[in-house]
């Protein structure tokens, strides 16, 4: 038997492989360095591998190659563009979740323990955060340019894995905490079962893993139909999961909830980006002909998902959840780009993604310095008042907020006008009436934090605004300047999204 | 010369410099504010003095590439409706400045917040009659809603944030459906020549009837909640209740107005044939207004809604002129629209120095301040004149100009509208007796009058009052054109009477 050794692009794929040995280099300092200096440490060397894998992208931008890994990986436009927000939006998160007083000491104590007491007076934090964050961007990183079903499989899982683990890590409310962890754990286990089956399904309908050959088959329509429609409903099933897209939602406010607040920003948004990242891709080169199958069904989830995740998020009395429901509402928002099915919608979306995951984070990083003794205040009702406490904190967050009500001037509306015109002009008018609709409704929630923060009175129970540590500052200006920038003068980047993203096939 | 991006400009550099100024020296910051008004004001004249009266096309053009990727522009331009309304606009922010010297105070905020957010809003008045694409008219259309929702819900009284937070749900329900319909010209315009969001290339799109129709409809409920047309009026009540005196006048004089001006300049331009469609209906719901408003601000209590509900009566007048669709009711409605922003501007300032001073805005609690405070008193009579519409004041020549025009065309309309300035005789004429004459109410007795800033504040609005009664022809002069011109595009010809002659 002859073996041939596989031909490996190693330029293409440094960006993931940088990651890669990053959370292996990691790994070996949480186990090596002594912990006065492992915190610091790690952070430096996650920016820094951050920060190596972006300029290798950029390095990349132009480059177009289906064979980077023996067919299993395709760089083009889109994996650059989708890498790229990624890699930033990973950055950022790493600024916020650099204030390790989000986490527990020792997440393999139990809560409540003397191992956890001891760990905490002793002030031996471990910082295993670091290298799962390196991981979990490495599978996302992976995810939206696999192309074939194993490799996207591998991707997903190497995506979800530290994401299970980072959820259960929070430093205060443990119990909560590690139940987001179980949760997202078993549910998203059953996801990939589905996701699986669809494979399955597709490897019985075109004798192939490979997204060219499945695309092959689609477009020959030689074969079963009902294979094919099994497969691709089970495939997107497991995709719509990760999204959050209604009925595949219920997951999302508890872990986001639950979860140590920097990873619920960094989850929402990055998580996102690589998951529709795959979908666009999935949907837009091997489904695409097929596209009168699936599209009826996803508009109808799309539908439902805008609509649910406004009216619900209005029921909201804490605000992580809050921003949980609207993170489903936003991704029924996005589903509209998939079904456009075209052009404008994959610029529309990967410009929505990247201007979505930045507010995202930035909102989170915010909610992260309203605390009171005992941690993180969410419940909406302590944050009556804040803008009296701490304007500019309250009126950073007002931006956010109208950001993803998608308000003039900001990204949000950039966003939302180019992903509705996107879907209109592919024939989609009832999503996008109904998109319309919902952004009004989802409007009301938002606003009605604005009232809270600057129109009622503070009441005295202690929350207090933390002054931020340097780096999350820098995560929250980042984030505000490139919300209000991207919504006065989009030009520059819709330029350059539009140039890059083509997929290749 | 690049005239209305430097009127932009300005209110913008003012709101920066007051944002530079130490927060405690509040007379600085309240100079700085005025002067910045005055200087827009003084531009803005000379702007208009350069203005080609007999020409329809539009003026001062200037067109930028924003976002070329939308084919979106940031393009400006103006007719004689704009200039007018732009010159209304400025006109009265001093007038605000001044007039309202002390309502910042007691606000959620700084005082200086207050100002900076006034001077913001001026740019944006003047952004939102100028734009001449569509994009940018709704960007600036929508973002304008932000510095109004904090100066009602932060130095408004009572029910603030409530008021606040109804203005805003309402205008962005409609901005949300003018969206839709947004979104679809641009989409047709791509499908016919390319994406385009110029107003002249969008209003020759060929598009079906019932798209027209369902179009025209998203523009016109966003529009029709912001000039309140019954029934999407109710926001304007609490709203002119809870915002300051200052506030309410920019929010009745001028931000309503783009809801009137927009059903001239997008809803007419833009689907001429939809707005034929509906015409019989929206001329029905403007005289529901009318009177629905007249009875309505009867029926008041309380001073500043009352106030709300005369503008919502004048607002149904407005409307109805336009879609009369014949020149006349146009002009009409265009000097109905700069006519109303100072009647309604003199008795909402008016009406808050008397607040102010008594602590009360229910009219029961006034009483014989034409003993105590005579100039305040006549300043406020002379405003209820001039909303009555009394011959003589410059109402008068609007809402004449409204219903001859309409009289020509739709003769039951008019006649029954006629009723509304009977009406609007008992919605004048009762407060003031109540307020001004009759026993002086105890505790009114040691009521100051109106002092030196307040009497300058007043003095141009009741001029201006006084003097277009007499002597309307200037604005007309530039109305005229630009009414005729849009009647003739949507191919009306003025009906002629038919039996005078004989």
């Amino acid at each position: 038997m002859v073996f041939t050794a596989p031909v490996l692009n190693y330029t293409l794929l440094s960006p993931i492989l940088i990651l890669l040995a990053g959370a292996l280099i990691g790994v070996l300092v949480e186990a090596f360095v002594s912990k006065a200096l492992r915190s610091i440490t790690q952070l430096t060397l996650t920016i820094g591998t951050l920060v190596l894998s972006l300029a290798q992208v950029w390095k990349i931008r132009n480059a177009q190659s289906t064979t980077a890994a023996m067919g299993s990986v395709v760089i083009d436009g889109p994996a650059i563009l989708l890498q790229a927000s990624i890699l930033i939006i990973a950055i950022i998160s790493v600024f916020v979740i650099a204030d390790t007083d989000h986490f527990t000491a020792l997440a393999a104590a139990l809560p409540g323990s003397d191992e956890e007491r001891h760990a905490v007076q002793t002030g031996n934090q471990v910082t295993e955060v670091y290298p799962l964050t390196l991981f979990a961007i490495s599978g996302m990183m992976l995810f939206p340019v696999s192309s074939d079903l194993i490799t996207l499989f591998v991707a997903l899982e190497m995506l979800s894995l530290p994401l299970y683990l980072m959820a259960g890590l929070s430093r205060r409310r443990r119990l909560a905490s590690q139940e987001a962890a179980l949760k997202y754990f078993l549910l998203g286990a059953f996801s990939s079962a589905f996701f699986l089956f669809g494979m399955a399904y597709l490897y019985g309908y075109s004798a192939s893993v490979t997204f060219a050959g499945i695309r092959e088959s689609v477009v020959g329509g030689s074969g079963n139909d009902v294979l094919l429609l099994i497969g691709i409903a089970f495939v997107s099933i497991g995709l719509l999961f990760k999204v959050g897209a209604v009925p595949f939602h219920a997951w999302s406010p508890d872990v986001y909830q639950g979860a140590p607040t920097p990873i619920t920003g960094f989850m929402a948004a990055a998580t996102k980006i690589a998951a529709f990242g795959a979908m666009l891709r999935i949907y837009y080169t091997v489904f695409a002909n097929a596209q009168w199958s699936w599209s009826p069904l996803l508009s109808a989830i799309a539908v439902i998902t805008m609509l649910f995740g406004s009216f619900v998020a209005i029921a909201q009395r804490d605000v992580k959840r809050m921003l949980a429901y609207s993170s489903i509402a936003h991704a029924g928002f996005l589903l509209a780009g998939v079904i456009a099915l075209n052009k404008a919608g994959l610029d529309a979306s990967i410009f929505y993604l990247f201007a979505y995951g930045v507010a995202t984070v930035g909102a989170f990083a915010i909610v992260t310095l309203v605390r009171d003794s005992a941690g993180e205040v969410t419940d909406l009702n302590r944050w009556k008042g804040l803008g009296k406490r701490s304007p500019w904190v309250a009126a950073t967050f007002a931006g956010f907020l109208l950001a993803f009500a998608g308000i003039p001037l900001t990204s949000g509306f950039i966003g939302k006008f180019s992903i509705f015109s996107a879907a209109y002009e592919s024939g989609a008018k009832g999503v996008v009436i109904v998109g319309v609709l919902s952004s009004a409704i989802a409007a009301f929630f938002y606003i009605r934090v604005i009232v809270l923060m600057f129109f009622t009175d503070p009441v005295q129970d202690g929350t207090s605004v933390e002054i931020p540590s340097e780096l999350t500052r820098i995560a929250i200006i980042f984030s505000i300047v490139v919300t209000i920038a991207l919504g006065v003068y989009p030009a520059p980047l819709l330029d350059f999204i539009t140039n890059l993203a083509i997929f290749i096939r | 010369m690049t005239w209305l991006t430097l009127l932009m400009a300005l209110p913008l550099a003012g709101s920066l410099a007051v944002a530079a100024l130490p927060k405690t020296n509040e007379k600085l910051v309240k100079q700085t504010a005025l002067a910045t008004t005055l200087i827009v004001m003084a531009a803005t004249i000379a702007m208009a003095l350069g203005f080609q009266r007999d020409n329809v096309e539009l003026q001062f053009v200037e067109k930028y590439s924003w976002i070329p990727f939308f084919g979106i522009n940031y393009a400006l331009g103006i007719d004689g409706l704009a200039l007018v309304l732009i010159l209304m606009s400025t006109i009265l922010a001093p007038v605000v400045v001044l007039a309202g010297w002390n309502e910042s105070h007691g606000g959620r905020w700084s005082v200086k917040t207050f100002y900076i957010l006034i001077l913001v809003l001026e740019t944006m008045m003047i952004g939102v009659f100028a734009a001449t694409d569509v994009f940018l008219f709704y960007v600036i259309f929508e973002a304008m809603l932000i510095p109004v929702y904090f100066l009602i819900g932060g130095y408004g009284t009572g029910e603030r944030s409530a008021a606040a937070v109804k203005f805003l749900i309402y205008s962005l329900f409609g901005g949300l459906l003018m969206l839709a319909s947004i979104i679809a010209l641009y989409v047709m315009s791509g499908a016919q020549g390319g994406h385009t969001f110029d107003l002249a290339a969008l209003s020759s799109l060929e598009m079906s009837s019932t798209t027209q129709d369902l179009l025209f409809l998203g523009f016109f409920i966003a529009f029709a909640i912001k000039a309140p047309l019954w029934p999407l009026h109710t926001w304007l009540p609490d709203a002119a209740e809870s915002a300051t005196p200052g506030t309410s006048v920019l929010l009745l004089g001028v931000l309503d107005k783009v809801g009137t001006f927009g059903m001239i300049r997008y809803c007419l331009t833009l689907f001429p044939e939809a707005s034929k469609t509906f015409t019989p209906m929206i001329l029905v719901l403007a005289v529901i207004s009318i009177i629905y408003g007249a009875i309505l601000a009867i029926g008041q209590r309380d001073l500043k809604r009352l106030i709300a509900f005369t503008s919502i009566s004048h607002f149904g007048f407005i409307t109805m002129g336009i879609f009369a669709m014949t020149s006349q009711g146009h002009s009409g409605a265009t000097l109905y629209m700069f006519n109303h922003a100072f009647s309604t501007a003199a008795l909402f300032l008016v009406g808050g120095w008397m607040i102010s001073r008594r602590g009360s805005s229910t009219i029961a609690d006034f009483g014989g301040l034409q003993r105590i405070t005579p100039v305040m008193a006549w300043m406020f009579f002379l405003a209820g004149m001039s909303s009555l519409a009394l011959p003589g004041l410059s109402s008068f020549v609007s809402e004449f100009l409204v219903l001859v025009g309409t009289f020509t065309r739709y003769p039951a309309h008019a006649v029954i509208a006629t009723c509304g300035i009977v009406l609007a005789a008992l919605y004048i004429l009762i407060p003031v007796q109540k307020a001004l004459h009759g026993p002086t109410t105890p505790g009114n007795e040691n009521l100051s009058d109106l002092n030196l800033r307040e009497k300058i504040a007043i003095a141009p609005v009741i001029a201006i009052i006084v003097v277009l009664g007499f002597y309307p022809s200037p604005l007309l002069k530039v109305i005229n054109p630009a009414a005729s011109h849009v009647i003739a595009q949507l191919g009306f010809n003025d009906p002629v009477p038919t039996n005078g002659s004989k």
